[in-house]
């Protein structure tokens, strides 16, 4: 426990994406199993126990520790799981350390009444990062700012594997993953996963702008609207029914009408959306309900779930996936229109002759709950990742807006030493209100000279923070405007990234407030 | 009936002022004559006119303060009694940096002990604390709370150690205060067995040389200005905590920012700070040494200085010792502790 322990500790202060990767993948090459198979479990969001509840560890802690210490340490710290394990008396030289995996062990098989006593034990062997992380594990807060996919990227990294493998056999396996670890170093067969209703990692399209089309034929591409929900994938396969994210995580359990209504057999690839009488609603609809863990029936008929389907994978067991895509979309097509498929509809494809007439045909459409437009080689077999000249992603043209810099704190790891992140705000009545933040969009250069501007134009300080002088303008892009109760301004930016930097401009010309209201959505 | 420590040690705007031998301990403000614990800058003010320390206190407050004459000093070496007024006075060692005393207060029939700063873990870098016993014991309270617990140095070390090897083309900058946390933290590394070349911000030179004067070895020392980018992939740097992630640091390769201090044991205030890998390096006292010290010195009283009152105030009474805060204004709570 106490390697794993400082595992989480340096992950929690590490921020960069491949510091951390580089931190996991260490410790599952110099671990053993089962120990790091449990380890990849609680990364993963895959460990279930009983947990043991907040008002528990405090009454043990109190055991421990005079009352009116451990409430000063409590105010001091501000956290309760981190408190408990600093006050507790250190014996960890006395009493027996345990491993990662007997405590999983040990909690599985636990009833409620065992839990505290066992807790108590192992907080006498465990160091203070080991009580922290135990704590943490037990309450069920385990934090650590690491995705379920990028600890599965460490363990493909162990071998010359990559992400999109461990997550196809992924769901067919269960922690804590020797079979896995054993494929991966090379010492075993891929894991068999049967009929399991595993996951297919994503096709993904690249980015293009307008411009970049005249040098592709458009007789070579099939176009379809992206919609602006999430992506999805339905497997059914056996008895099982799943509902995928895009990173492999299993999101069933917040969308259950939708689960019960999927068909049988089949692997689909479509845009998870709030459809209300045939409408898409708002992103914002399906946040609520993204945001919920196990939704009420009242949620469920506010903000109805549903499926735009874009491809099929599989059917009746058949693997689709070396197929080309207009195959595999005659399929879909003919699979659809066998049945009735409640909860789930047929995205339409957008018939085109040229560039132009595409070009034309997207400006005209402001429809509600449309991205852009995704463009596939008709020919295009459907193979995880993003394989170049495959998929294309036209994006909608950002909105933008000149907002005024208000703010400026410290970046993170490279950009520690910069003032990187930025708030910026729009006039109302003559005063700057916040309407949002972003963190990139600039060159190094640009990055540099917005650090020199700050510090010679800074106003107050609160920590990591400055406050600027109004003086500085700055183009910002994003994809839409939402109310928010959340911001001063009343107001939201989705993907807010600078555009440009305005050093021309004078703050006073920057734009309003009511001027951004005017392009809600 | 010898008098009681009170009315004769007392608190003043400039300070603890002990009347029979009229000389302020650590005074705060510029005086006549004052005695100093140890050379950090809140302890040890420029501008007294008589000032008594051990030697290598007096080495660093020169060097400090430079000769500007105003200032005469007087040493006392470790164990040495010496009569002011109506009182003996000795320095006895506190284990905080070098030189750092405790001072002993003798006056008729009664004793009192300024702890000044101290710690009771070993110290390569300076002679460990000495438990005298008391009727008062004066001590300081930075991480008078029992969440501060600071591991065993070589376990900080050898986290800072596996991070340079699981990061190998990045510099790690460790923010180290100049006088004793600079010195301690190349002491261990040197005893962990790192024997490179340490690269240290200018600013750390002058005390690392002093250092080497009074006879602490520190192994090889080159300026962390100078050298390419390249250099200085997987060294190990070493700069005032203002330094580690500002301007300063562009100069370095992917800098890992670390920092050694007793304040790193608490994560939230670690992330503030911007810090990448926290080394709970301390050289002041973490709980379980205060409640040590304050059961082995077992004084009559204790007084509380200098940091979180309170909840030592609250052990004591625990322990059956009178305890009570001494309220002396001017003390930072160092950033870098
Ligand atoms: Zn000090
Ligand atoms: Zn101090």
């Amino acid at each position: 426990m106490n390697r794993f322990a400082e595992l989480l500790d340096s992950l929690v202060f590490t921020p960069s994406r491949n510091g951390k990767l580089r931190l996991i993948r260490e410790y599952f090459a110099t671990t053993p199993d089962p120990e790091r198979g449990w380890a990849l479990a609680a990364l993963t969001g895959e460990l279930s126990f009983r947990e043991v509840k907040p008002a528990q560890v405090r009454d043990l802690a109190m055991r421990r520790i005079d009352p009116e210490l451990f409430g000063w340490s409590y105010d001091f710290v501000g956290d309760l799981a981190e408190t408990v394990a600093l006050v507790w008396p250190d014996r960890s030289g006395e009493g027996h350390a345990p491993r990662l995996s007997e405590i999983v062990e040990t909690l599985r098989a636990a009833v409620r009444a065992d839990a505290t006593s066992l807790l108590e034990a192992w907080l006498d062997g465990l160091d203070g990062t080991g009580r922290w992380a135990l704590l943490k594990l037990v309450t069920g807060g385990l934090r650590v700012g690491v995705s379920a996919r990028l600890a599965k990227t460490a363990a493909a990294e162990l071998g010359a594997s990559n992400v999109a493998a461990v997550e196809e056999v992924w769901h067919g396996l269960e922690p804590p993953y020797e079979a896995l670890f054993a494929w991966l170093e090379g010492r075993g067969p891929r894991p068999e996963t049967g009929a399991a209703p595993t996951f297919c990692p994503l096709m993904l399209a690249h980015p293009i702008e307008e411009g970049e089309l005249a040098a592709l034929d458009p007789a070579d591409f099939a176009a379809e609207w992206k919609w602006d929900g999430i992506r999805v994938q339905i497997v059914a396969r056996g008895s099982g029914k799943r509902l995928y994210s895009r990173a492999g995580e299993d999101i069933g359990g917040s969308f259950p009408e939708l689960v019960e209504a999927l068909p049988d057999d089949v692997v689909l690839d479509g845009e998870l959306l709030v459809v209300r009488g045939g409408e898409v609603a708002p992103f914002n609809d399906l946040q609520q309900r993204l945001n919920r863990k196990t939704p009420s029936l009242k949620m469920m008929s506010d903000y109805p779930a549903a499926v735009r389907l874009y491809d099929m994978l599989e059917e009746r067991g058949e693997d689709l996936r070396g197929l080309a895509f207009r195959e595999r979309r005659a399929r879909l097509e003919t699979w659809y229109r066998a049945a009735p498929r409640p909860r789930l509809d047929l995205s339409p494809m957008v018939p085109f002759e040229s560039w132009d007439e595409l070009a034309a045909l997207r400006a005209q459409t402001r429809a509600n709950g449309i991205e852009g437009l995704m463009l596939k080689r008709v020919d295009s077999v459907y193979v995880p990742g993003r394989p170049k000249g495959q998929w294309w992603k036209l994006k909608r043209a950002p909105l933008t807006v000149d907002a005024v810099l208000m703010y400026a704190q410290r970046g993170h790891g490279k950009r520690s030493s910069f003032y990187s992140d930025y708030t910026f705000g729009a006039w109302r009545d003559g005063e700057l209100v916040p309407i949002g933040k972003a963190y990139s969009g600039y060159t190094d250069e640009e990055l540099l000279r917005l650090d020199r501007w700050i510090r010679n134009n800074t106003t107050n300080r609160f920590g990591p923070v400055r406050e600027v002088a109004p003086g500085l303008v700055l183009e910002i892009a994003f994809d839409s405007v939402h109310r928010s109760t959340r911001h001063r301004s009343g107001v939201a930016l989705r993907f807010p990234r600078i555009h440009r930097i305005r050093w021309d401009k004078p703050a006073s010309e920057a734009d309003t407030l009511e001027l951004v209201e005017s392009l809600l959505t | 009936m010898p008098p009681k420590p009170e009315t004769w040690l007392r608190v003043t705007p400039n300070g603890l002022y002990c009347v029979p031998g009229d000389f302020f301990v650590d005074p705060v403000l510029p005086i006549e004559r004052a005695v100093v614990t140890h050379g950090h800058s809140d302890h040890a003010r420029a501008g007294h006119r008589h000032v008594l320390a051990t030697p290598e206190t007096v080495a660093i407050m020169r060097r400090r303060h430079g000769a500007d004459g105003t200032t005469t000093y007087q040493a006392l070496a470790y164990g040495e009694r010496l009569r002011i007024g109506d009182t003996t006075l000795g320095l006895l060692p506190a284990g905080h940096v070098l030189g750092s005393a405790q001072v002993m207060i003798d006056h008729a029939g009664s004793r009192v002990v300024v702890s000044g700063d101290y710690k009771r873990r070993p110290d390569p870098t300076c002679p460990p604390f000495e438990p005298q016993s008391c009727d008062v014991f004066v001590t300081e309270a930075t991480f008078a709370l029992p969440v501060f617990r600071h591991p065993p140095d070589e376990h900080e070390i050898e986290k800072l150690l596996h991070s340079v090897r699981v990061f190998p083309e990045r510099a790690h900058v460790v923010g180290v205060y100049a006088l004793g946390k600079c010195q301690r933290v190349i002491s261990l590394l040197r005893r962990a067995g790192w024997d490179r070349p340490i690269y240290v911000h200018g600013a750390l030179d002058g005390m690392n040389r002093l250092y080497e004067e009074l006879g602490v070895p520190l192994g090889p020392l080159l300026p962390a200005t100078g050298p390419s980018k390249k250099e200085l992939e997987g060294q190990i740097i070493l700069a005032p905590p203002g330094a580690v992630n500002d301007l300063w640091a562009r100069r370095l390769p992917e800098p890992v920012a670390a920092m050694a201090s007793g304040w790193m044991r608490v994560r939230q205030r670690a992330r503030q700070r911007g810090v990448e890998l926290p080394l709970v390096i301390s050289d002041h006292a973490d709980w379980d040494e205060l409640c040590r010290t304050i059961e082995e010195v077992a004084p009559g009283e204790v007084w509380v200085t200098h940091g979180r009152e309170e909840a030592l105030i609250r052990a004591a009474s625990l322990m059956g010792i009178a305890a009570r805060a001494l309220n002396i204004v001017g003390y930072e709570e160092e950033a870098g502790a």
